[in-house]
């Protein structure tokens, strides 16, 4: 595939300084976000969601495999210029806007700390044009960048996290949970502020987060990652229909949904890993259906594409 | 479920603080019947007064609030008026209990689990030495603790999120409490934990026959676990009904704007509903309805006069001028329109 903006291929994360200790966080991963579309990373506590998030990012070092941006490698060792292309184009925003923001600066500095890294303004009248757009898209007034986090709210302080990332005119966003520290009413203004934004300067989001509610409504394609491996990967609607590895259906399984009925009724699966049976045959990644990736072995995935073709028969 | 006359009751209940000299008023005139058995949930925002309101139940709220009017029945005493340690001990832990939020700081470190449960039986029911241990272990194998005599003797950071959250349920259940307050008892778990801490809480009260108070922000959760909801707003209940009544016919404009914000019932693509502008400063005394300055459907006289409580039915009522018969009538949101019409198709 050509037009993927960003490429991840077999990427392996360890923590641990000796053989012993060692911690696999991400196993083996692979996956490709295309330039426009947002794509969901979704996994429980300890899952490595975030560390593929900061790997991409350039915080967290790979054990192997790579990370492609627009078809050149940015993992490892790279360039400076392409260092600075990727630090430009590649921005983040973090879960908890009350620890993510520096309490003795004011937003203005906050803000544009990108552009002072990468000299990205000629003289001082153009920076602070810039802090002012940044602010304004973000739905914030230009006064209040003189101001310190501390005078704002939850939401406003997540506006100001999602301003700063902005200015340095990205291309891919990465959002650790951008919305489970706030408020029910303010997750609808930063959920909306995120899609405005999107259609407006053509963004590219990984949305990483464990609330599978929250990303169906707001992402093309997801990836559900379970212990270091993607175990399932679709287009969301097909994902939420026809879900095949039993951790993804004890996962859908398990979020509430405000309908009481619906709710009083329901069946909680619960994920025995034991109930793969890899004692002859290994799982590997393989296509189920078009565009419906899922981990399993052979017998697993005839299994699977019965499933799916049974389900696509009976409406 | 319920029965006639309440377990508890508050009446008007107001709570203040004292914040660097300045007066806040947490609780603005609250009114709550508890029946016995029964599932509440208390919804509500941040700020909104949920946490404070029912820790006043228990006697702990901070140094610097206090309850200012109001009543609170129960067990045919007034609690509100609770002053010393002595009094409230002989409630909290013992007739009503509370689970904490996040299992990770509501656990002593330096403790033995075994010992932190040992220390409510000796307190409240006078047990010792090995009796307390023996009931100890007896109560963390109920919660559903596998291996509870092997267990009882580790410290919390043994213990998955999970387990830890497990074992705050056994320490509140240990006295076999009336009432159990739970705030947010899910919110630090993952979602297949959650679904398993609810299913806990939810054996736990038939087996020991409990009336459980839940304090959260999440709808779905509410929907899974209550029978009756109460929304919270500034400080005020400010509607109450069955959980069907909330969910499938809201009247308050803020319960709609609340079940309309969900990512789960917007539609792809579109924007979601969002309410503008914050809380109000409850510093200041607040006039009419605290919800008009955020309600684009707002009365003249919203600014002008608090509303009173309004009932829709014997279990539903609304504190919003919109159910005044003069004011004019008001479409519900897409969202609350549609979440209707599929509860009226599955009662067919």
């Amino acid at each position: 595939m050509s037009d993927a903006l960003l490429t991840v291929d077999k990427l392996r994360v360890e923590f641990g300084s000796s053989a012993k200790k060692r911690f696999t966080a991400v196993k083996d991963v692979s996956f490709e976000i295309m330039k426009g579309e947002t794509f969901g990373l979704v996994g429980e506590s300890g899952s490595g969601k975030t560390t593929i998030g900061r790997s991409i990012v350039r915080i967290n070092e790979l054990s192997s495999g790579r990370i492609l941006w627009k078809g050149k490698q940015i993992s490892g060792t790279i360039s400076k210029e392409l260092d600075r292309e990727v630090v430009q184009k590649i921005q983040m925003i973090f879960q908890d806007p009350m620890a993510s923001l520096n309490e003795r600066a004011k937003v203005d500095y906050i803000v544009s700390e990108g552009l002072y890294n990468i000299g990205g303004f000629a003289n001082e009248a153009e920076r602070k044009a810039k802090v002012e757009k940044a602010l304004l898209e973000v739905g914030l007034l230009p006064e209040f960048a003189s101001r310190f986090p501390h005078e704002f709210s939850g939401g406003q302080r997540q506006r100001i996290g999602i301003a700063r990332a902005l200015i340095m005119e990205p291309e891919l966003l990465v959002a650790d949970e951008p919305i489970s520290a706030l408020d029910v009413s303010i997750r609808a203004q930063v959920l909306n502020l995120l899609s405005e934004l999107q259609k407006k300067n053509g963004l590219t989001y990984l949305f990483i987060a464990h609330d599978l509610s929250v990303v169906r409504f707001i992402t093309d394609r997801i990836a559900v990652i379970n212990k270091g491996d993607i175990v399932e990967l679709a287009e969301t609607e097909e994902l939420f229909e026809h879900p095949l590895h039993p951790y993804t259906k004890a996962l859908l399984s398990a979020i509430p949904v405000p309908d009481p009925r619906q709710e009083k009724r329901k069946k909680i699966r619960i994920y025995d890993p034991a109930c793969h049976d890899y004692s002859k045959e290994g799982p590997s990644w393989q296509e189920a259906a078009p565009g419906h990736y899922v981990l399993g072995n052979a017998a697993e995935l005839a299994r699977y594409r019965e499933e799916i073709a049974g389900a696509h028969a009976a409406p | 479920m319920a029965s006639t006359t309440p377990l508890l009751s508050v009446r008007d209940l107001v709570i203040k603080f004292n914040l660097r000299g300045q007066v806040l008023t947490a609780i603005r005139g609250a009114s709550l019947d508890l029946y016995e058995g029964e599932t509440l949930a208390i919804v509500g925002e941040s700020g909104s007064g949920k946490s404070v309101f029912t820790k006043s139940f228990l006697g702990m709220l901070d140094q610097n609030g206090w309850v200012d009017s109001g009543s609170i029945m129960f067990e045919g005493k007034d609690i509100a008026g609770y002053k010393s340690q002595d009094e409230w001990r002989r409630i909290r832990g013992k007739k009503i209990s509370m689970v904490f939020q996040d299992p990770m700081t509501a656990l002593n470190p330096l403790r033995t689990i075994g010992k932190q449960i040992e220390e409510v039986l000796e307190l409240h029911q006078g047990l010792s030495g090995k009796h307390a241990t023996l009931a100890a272990i007896d109560i963390l194998s109920k919660v559903g603790i596998p291996d509870a005599q092997t267990r009882h003797k580790q410290y919390p950071h043994e213990f998955s999120g999970g387990m830890r959250q497990r074992v705050v349920i056994a320490i509140a259940m240990a006295c076999k409490p009336k009432i159990l307050i739970c705030d947010e008892p899910t919110t630090a778990l993952d979602v297949t934990i959650q679904a398993q801490i609810l299913d806990l809480i939810r054996a736990l009260q038939s087996d020991f026959g409990f009336t459980t108070i839940y304090i959260t922000h999440d709808l779905g959760v509410v929907a899974n676990v209550a029978d009756r909801v109460a929304v919270m707003y500034a400080g005020q209940i400010i509607e109450q009904g069955t959980v069907e009544e909330l969910f499938y016919d809201p009247r308050h404009p803020y319960s709609w704007a609340l079940l309309s914000s969900l990512p789960q019932l917007g539609i792809k693509h579109e924007a979601l509903y969002a309410i503008k502008g914050t809380p109000p400063n409850l510093f200041n005394p607040v006039q009419g309805d605290a919800f008009a300055p955020r309600n684009p459907n707002a009365l003249n006289i919203d600014f002008l006069l608090e509303p009173p409580d309004f009932s829709v039915s014997p279990t539903h009522t609304v504190r919003s001028w919109l159910l005044d018969g003069r004011a004019p009538r008001l479409e519900p949101p897409p969202a609350i329109k549609a979440l209707k019409a599929k509860y009226e198709r599955s009662e067919q």
